[in-house]
């Protein structure tokens, strides 16, 4: 018999039982559907041990390095500490250091954390205000740098955090930082893999953490970005995205404008329209796309019909939430 | 009843390969259903993941593989479907795409033959009838 702690419950899992029948004898309240590890909707998350190999079958590679497993297809071999849905736990404290305009609307913040995170690159954080104002913003850097973290907030009009961020918010202001959550992240397990990227407005955040960490990880397989907005003015980085393309063969990058006129070096129309025309196939590509969620959706279905696995398709979508409601697990831009 | 287990022959789902089956199928027939402008606009506007899900509970029910679905839950979860006209015709559309990915994967034509069976059975929950 294993011991299994849930939240603040303790319970019995007896050796001839899975983890869900264990869940449920005890009345849990878990989602699930077929018991033999088909539907996915039984996942849960070890917080503590390694789960058994058979249960952690059919999953993502990011959620198996997370310890996401298939509570249907457990016999747990160890006692195990559980959690049903991924939910930040703890917060470290970490100090403003840094505070500039990338371009009119989205400034780049830099935090200096007192412990070092354990973060994967392309994950996010939740950063919460003294007062309990919390959202939830990308890492837009490597792991090369595991205490000093950048962020790029987006001003919205009306979003609570984000004027406040741009206006109020002072370098040697401390701010609470989560435990970094989320599965669009870069994995150095398949250097020779080809990547695309997409992302819109201040979506680059995310995407350029996983580019400068698969660059420093020597990544060979070719690495395309299309990075889009409505103008000019809505893009940024430009020119260290330039200055990367130069330095690493590899690496490909194409700003994209959908609005009005277009200068020489950049692409006319949507970021997710330009890759999709210049490139005629994705099987076996690595995608990753961060944005708008109707973009993320739209093209989710686009690389998947140009050959991309589903399992290969990864993405955060930005969900604008109204200022009341409380911040949503997956990335809130506000 | 004899006190002895009767040897029970494999069932589709484990001769056709089991969860390994399903998921090399779905995305092949995945591809087929969302590129077919005869029915793709059923599967419009949806979140792609959901789908893929659900498109694995689609196999493994074809594959009379473990599944908690009854023609009842089939009419419902088709039901809006019908609504907006899914008709015969496009039942005929999924079961060649089926047909076809079957095939692709070089599964041989008597499985196949059984899976088509599996999923005519439900035609008439499916189409409301
Ligand atoms: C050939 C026999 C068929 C079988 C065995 C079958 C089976 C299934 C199953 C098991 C589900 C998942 C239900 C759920 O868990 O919500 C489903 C959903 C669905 N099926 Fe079918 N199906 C069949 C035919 C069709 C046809 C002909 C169409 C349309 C052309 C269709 C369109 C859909 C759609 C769009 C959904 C998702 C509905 C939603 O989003 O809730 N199916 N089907
Ligand atoms: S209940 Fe379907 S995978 Fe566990």
């Amino acid at each position: 018999m294993k011991k299994i702690v849930l939240g603040n419950q303790e319970m019995s899992c007896q050796s001839d039982e899975t983890l869900l029948d264990a869940l449920l004898r005890h009345e849990v309240a878990i989602p699930y559907s077929c018991r033999q590890g088909v539907c996915q909707s039984c996942v849960v998350r070890s917080l503590d041990v390694v789960p058994p190999l058979l249960s952690q079958r059919g999953l993502k590679d990011v959620q198996q390095k997370q310890n996401y497993f298939l509570a249907c297809k457990c016999y747990p071999e160890h006692d195990m500490e559980i959690a049903l849905s991924q939910q930040a736990s703890f917060f470290t404290e970490g100090t403003v250091v840094g505070k500039a305009l990338l371009n009119t609307e989205t400034v780049l913040l830099s935090i200096q954390c007192n412990d070092a995170l354990d973060f994967y690159a392309g994950q996010f954080v939740n950063l919460q205000r003294a007062d309990g104002l919390t959202r939830s913003y990308s890492i837009a850097n490597s792991r090369l740098h595991a205490t000093e973290l950048t962020f790029h907030v987006r001003r919205l009009p009306g979003g609570r955090f984000s004027e406040w961020a741009h206006g109020d918010l002072q370098i040697g202001d401390t701010l609470k930082v989560s435990e970094p959550q989320g599965l669009c992240f870069y994995l150095p397990d398949r250097p020779e893999q080809n990547m695309l990227l997409i992302g819109t407005g201040s979506g680059l955040a995310p995407l350029a953490g996983i580019i400068s960490e698969a660059l420093q990880q020597g990544h060979t397989g070719d690495i395309y970005l299309f990075h889009g907005s409505r103008d000019r003015e809505g893009l940024y980085w430009i020119e260290e995205m330039q200055a990367l393309q130069q330095q690493y063969s590899n690496f490909h990058y194409t700003p994209c404008i959908s609005n009005g006129l277009v200068p020489d070096g950049f692409a006319q129309g949507r970021a997710n329209d330009v890759a999709m025309q210049a490139l005629p196939k994705l099987n076996a590509w690595r995608v990753y796309l961060c944005g708008h969620p109707d973009m993320v959706n739209q093209t989710k279905i686009q690389a998947f019909l140009k050959g991309a696995s589903s399992i290969d398709i990864y993405s955060d979508a930005f969900h604008v939430t109204p200022d009341l409601t409380p911040s949503s697990a997956t990335t809130t831009i506000s | 009843m004899s006190e002895e287990a009767t040897p029970t022959k494999a069932t589709l789902y484990e001769r056709i390969g089991g969860e390994a089956a399903v998921n090399a199928a779905v995305e092949l027939f995945y591809r087929k259903v969302l590129s077919d402008h005869r029915i793709n606009r059923f599967f419009a506007n949806t979140n792609m993941d959901e789908q893929i899900a659900k498109q694995k509970a689609f196999f493994t029910m074809a594959f009379g593989g473990p599944n908690t679905y009854t023609g009842t839950d089939m009419r419902n979860a088709h039901a809006a479907l019908v609504k907006r006209g899914l008709d015969d015709s496009h039942f005929d559309a999924v079961m060649e795409h089926l047909g076809a990915t079957l095939q692709e994967l070089n599964v041989p034509a008597d499985l196949i033959g059984e899976a088509a069976a599996i999923a005519e059975s439900v035609r008439n929950d499916i189409l409301g009838k």
